[in-house]
Parts: C-alpha cells; structure tokens; sequence
C-alpha cells in the first residue's frame, strides 16, 4: 500500500512506501516539518520513501538543506528515497549539489509506478 | 550556463537570504538555525554545526545541530591555546586534517572523525572569538573547492555578527537590568528614607503622632481616586509624608502646647510650610512638586490661607491634595484640646468647605472612595485601617455620604468663589 502524506505535522499512517507532498513548504523553516514527517516514516519502518515536486516550482537553500537531511536520515535507516515530478531547473540544482547522487529521480507517476515495479522484482 | 555560473548564483541567493535572515529581528536561535541550512544548502553539506563561544566558560556551546546524532557534544571546552590558534587563523575554514592539531580537537577526534567532518571555522569577528562552525562531508562525496571555501567564508562573517550582535544585545540587557534594580534599591531607599523623615517629624508632635504618615496614606488614596498613574500616587503620597517637614525648626513646647497658643507663638508655627519648602526644595525628588505640596498645604481656594494667601488656581494642584489630607486627619483624630469629630459632622463640614477652603473634585472623589468602601465595593478596606472600624461604622454614614455626593454632583470642579462674590484673582 501507498501513502499519500501532507507536509504537515500531524501524524500520517505510516507503510513501506510514502510519498511526501513537498508543497511550496520546503523553502522555509517550516519545511523542517516535511523533514520531521519523513524521519517518522524512516524511523517506524518506511523503506521507500517518495517526495513529490509536482507543487515546488524552485528549491532553495533551505529546501536542499532538508532534503540533504531526509537523505541523511534514509541512509541510516537503510532506505531509499525518490524524488518525483521534479522540474528540469531543479533537477540541475540536484545534480549540481550533489543530491542526485543520493536519490532516484523520477519525471511522473508513471515512471515512479515503473520504478516501484522494479524494486518489487529485485 | 556552465556549472560553476550555477553554483555562484545559487551561493549568491543563498549569501542575500542569509543576509536577510540576520538583519531580520527574529528569534536568535531561528535565525542560527537558518543559518546553518543556508550554508549546507548552499554547498550542498551533509551535515553541520554552528556553536557560540562562551567567553567566560571557555566553551563552544552548540546552537543548531544538523545530521550530527544525538551523541554529538554540545559543549566543547577550549584550551588558552585553542583560543589563541583561532585569534592567528581568523575567519577561514581549516581542514580537519589541520584542525586535529588543536587541543580541543584532540579531546573529541573520535567524535568528530565519526561524524565525518571535513572543514572547521573559527567565527572571528573584531578580533575576539565568538563562535564556531563545524561542516561535514558534501553531498558530491568531493572535497571542498578555494570558491566554497570564500563562500563559507563569506555566509561565516554574517552569522558571527549575528552572534556578536546577540552578545553585545545581552550585555546591554544585562546592563540594564542591573541599572533597573538599582534604580528600584534608590526608589525603595527614598521612601524609607522619607517614611523616616514622617516619623521623625510625628515624633516631635506627641499629640498628633503618625499625623504626617496618615495625611501620606489619606493623599495616596485621593490620587487613587482620581485615577492617577502609580508614579504620581507615589508622589502624593511621599508629599503628603513630608508636609509638615518644616514643623522640625519649630520649637517643641509650641508644637506641643495643650492650650490654644499665642499670637506670637501662631507666627512660629506658621513659618513651617516655608521652612519645610526651603529643606526640601534642594532636594532632587522624583517627584517635582513635593516641595510645593509643603509650602502651601495650608493656603485655601478663597484666598484665606497662609502663607501667600493664594487663591484657587494659583495653588499646585498637590498642595490641594494635601491640605484635603491634612484637615481630614486633623478632624477625625484626638487633639490635646479638641476631641475627634463624628464621621458625619466631618462630612459636613467637607461639604460645607468645599469650594471655599478645599477643591470640591477633590472633595467629591475622596467621600466616593470612602462610600464604596462603606458598600463593600472596594475591598481595601483602606480608610477602616486608618480611622478605625467603628468610627467609619458609625450609624447613618452611608446615607450622608451618597445624601452629600448627590449634592455635591451638580457642582462642577471650579471654585464657588465668583458666585459667593468673594475677589478671586485666578479668575482675571
């Protein structure tokens, strides 16, 4: 089953697979929110986590720093993280800082379903 | 755009908010916090720290913690050596790999190396220490360039005037309010020092003992009543404290005297609001007309008082207070000649001089405060303290206090004067 998370701070259901809203959020402090609801996923057995672009139009500093500290926290719970519906401008940011190195990045739902698929079969 | 373009305007936009975030006047520790994402935004860090230097504890104390786990110290002691590596470095990151050289490091290497950390930078601002950032490995796994190392640079000199501004904010709060519990020990200093100078002067009286302290507490409730701020209760108070100030020069057998005294002996004692003028007016009081309130609290609205025969509006507005208080405890307590008067012929006799020896808003407002006592409204219980429960019981008050306001309503604060046909200069 997929969970579909608001970036908010109440608690969401926790599954396998979650995908996180990342809203226009992550662009400022509260954005530590998303961060927060991510690790709570990881933290409770969450072993493929999605965060959802399709809202962000640009991802600043701030935005990279929590992303940076969700694929932290994946790591040490031995997960992974995609990153869907990312725009052609953010996707340059990500690979020019690093963070694709990290992640999945995944273009469309369909794509992400296709990537799911996969790792069922691995 | 090639990459390098990318990563300038990218630090760029980082380095403006960073900018805005600590000009902004928002919560320190938030404004720490941003800080430290901007930076590993920026760069694209893993992991980091800012810490503010504790200049007497000798320590970095960590404000904002990122991706460094729960058993990463958040306090770290430095040594006189320590201290004097990052005077010589300034603000420019230092690699780990030079950085364990340094005494403190040594003591958390392990700490450190487990985390990962790569860059370490002293916040040196106008020569004196006041932080430290600790940065881990980047995202890309690569070390870090000469240009992120002048960006680090760069963000560094904005969060350490943040903390520098924040130290100094401190210092200044701390001075401030050391200065306000000084000016609070002074304040309580002078009131206790004019409570003392009531009683020295109630002592020379052995007739009217605790006579200057009630006329304090009888002009403190007329203030009250006239919805004054707490500052100016203080003052007619302290006024009414102090009025018979210049009764101190006056021979003690004419204060004290158990018949009516002498014409000779009446000018003595009349010379007391001046003399207690003259003692006080050198005095710098918090409270301006004190000084005044002596000197005339024995003139009247009709001109008839002494010692400048003043007429209405020609007398401060606290010596009115003040004589209201006087002549009030004058009335309701034992006199070696003359035995207190009932609480309802005071009244009366308050009406009656209303207008024509005391200021009638000032009338009105003081028997208001008695009757809501009387009715249970004010709970102080202020004029029972000070004239006794039986005497402000006495049968029928209520009803002269709420009879006499009624009548007195109408009147409006100025003086009666004009009509009663009686010269009133303060009118022309």
């Amino acid at each position: 089953m997929i969970t579909h998370s608001e970036p908010v701070t109440s608690a969401q259901p926790v599954t396998e697979k979650s995908v996180i809203r990342a809203g226009d959020y992550l662009n400022k402090l509260s954005g530590e929110q998303i961060e927060y609801e991510c690790k709570r996923q990881l933290e409770a057995g969450c072993k493929e986590l999605v965060v959802n672009f399709a809202e962000t139009e640009l991802v600043n500093s701030i935005g990279i720093s929590i992303l940076l500290g969700i694929i932290d926290a994946a790591s040490s719970n031995g997960a992974t993280v995609v990153f869907s519906d990312v725009n052609e401008t953010t996707v340059e940011l990500f690979e020019m800082l690093g963070l694709s190195k990290h992640v999945t990045i995944a273009d469309s739902a369909p794509q992400l379903t296709k990537i799911w698929q996969n790792m069922i079969i691995s | 755009m090639a990459e390098h373009d990318h990563k300038l305007i990218h630090a760029f936009g980082a380095l403006a908010e960073l900018g805005q975030e600590i000009t902004n006047k928002n919560n320190f520790q938030e404004t720490i916090r941003t800080s430290l994402h901007l930076i590993s935004g920026a760069i694209g860090i893993m992991r980091g720290a800012v810490a503010r230097y504790a200049r007497f504890g000798h320590e970095l104390n960590m404000l904002a913690v990122r991706g460094l786990g729960d058993d990463f110290p958040l306090s770290l002691m430095l040594t006189s050596e320590d201290e004097r590596q990052f005077l010589t470095n300034g603000l420019s990151p230092i690699e780990i790999s030079q950085a364990q050289a340094l005494p403190f490091f040594q003591v958390h290497n392990v700490s450190f190396d487990k985390r990962r950390l790569e860059l370490f930078v002293p916040l040196v601002v106008r020569d004196e220490i006041v932080g430290a950032i600790f940065l881990g490995e980047k995202a890309t796994a690569e070390p870090y360039t000469k240009y992120e190392k002048e960006i680090i640079c760069a963000m560094g000199q904005h969060i350490g005037v943040a903390i520098s501004q924040r130290n100094l904010m401190a210092e200044i709060e701390r001075h401030a309010e050391d200065n306000r519990r000084m000016f609070d020990e002074m304040r309580s200093t002078y009131h206790d020092t004019v409570k003392a100078f009531a009683a020295a002067i109630d002592c020379k009286d052995k007739y009217t003992e605790g006579h200057s302290v009630r006329v304090g507490k009888f002009s403190e409730i007329i203030a009250m009543e006239l919805g004054w701020g707490k500052d100016e209760i203080e003052g007619a108070a302290v006024a009414g404290y102090l009025h018979d100030v210049g009764k101190l020069t006056v021979e003690r057998k004419i204060i004290n005297a158990p018949y009516r005294i002498n014409a000779k002996e009446s000018a003595e004692l009349n010379k007391h609001p001046g003399v207690g003028y003259d003692i006080l007016q050198p005095i710098h009081h918090p409270y301006t007309d004190v000084p005044l309130a002596a000197k005339y609290h024995h003139e009247r609205l009709d001109g008839r008082g002494y010692p400048d025969g003043l007429y209405d509006r020609e007398i401060p507005f606290i010596a009115k207070i003040v004589t209201l208080a006087d002549s009030f405890d004058a009335m309701t307590t034992d006199r070696p000649y003359k035995a207190r008067r009932p609480a309802k012929d005071v009244v009366d006799d308050l009406q009656k001089n209303s207008g024509v020896q005391f200021a009638p808003e000032l009338v009105t407002a003081f028997l208001a405060g008695m009757l809501r006592e009387l009715k249970g409204e004010d709970r102080t219980k202020r004029f029972r303290r000070l004239l006794g429960r039986d005497y402000m019981e006495a049968e029928g008050i209520v009803d002269k206090l709420k009879y006499t306001l009624n009548e007195m309503a109408p009147t409006t604060p100025m003086t009666y004067i004009a009509a009663a046909g009686i010269g009133d200069r303060s009118l022309h």
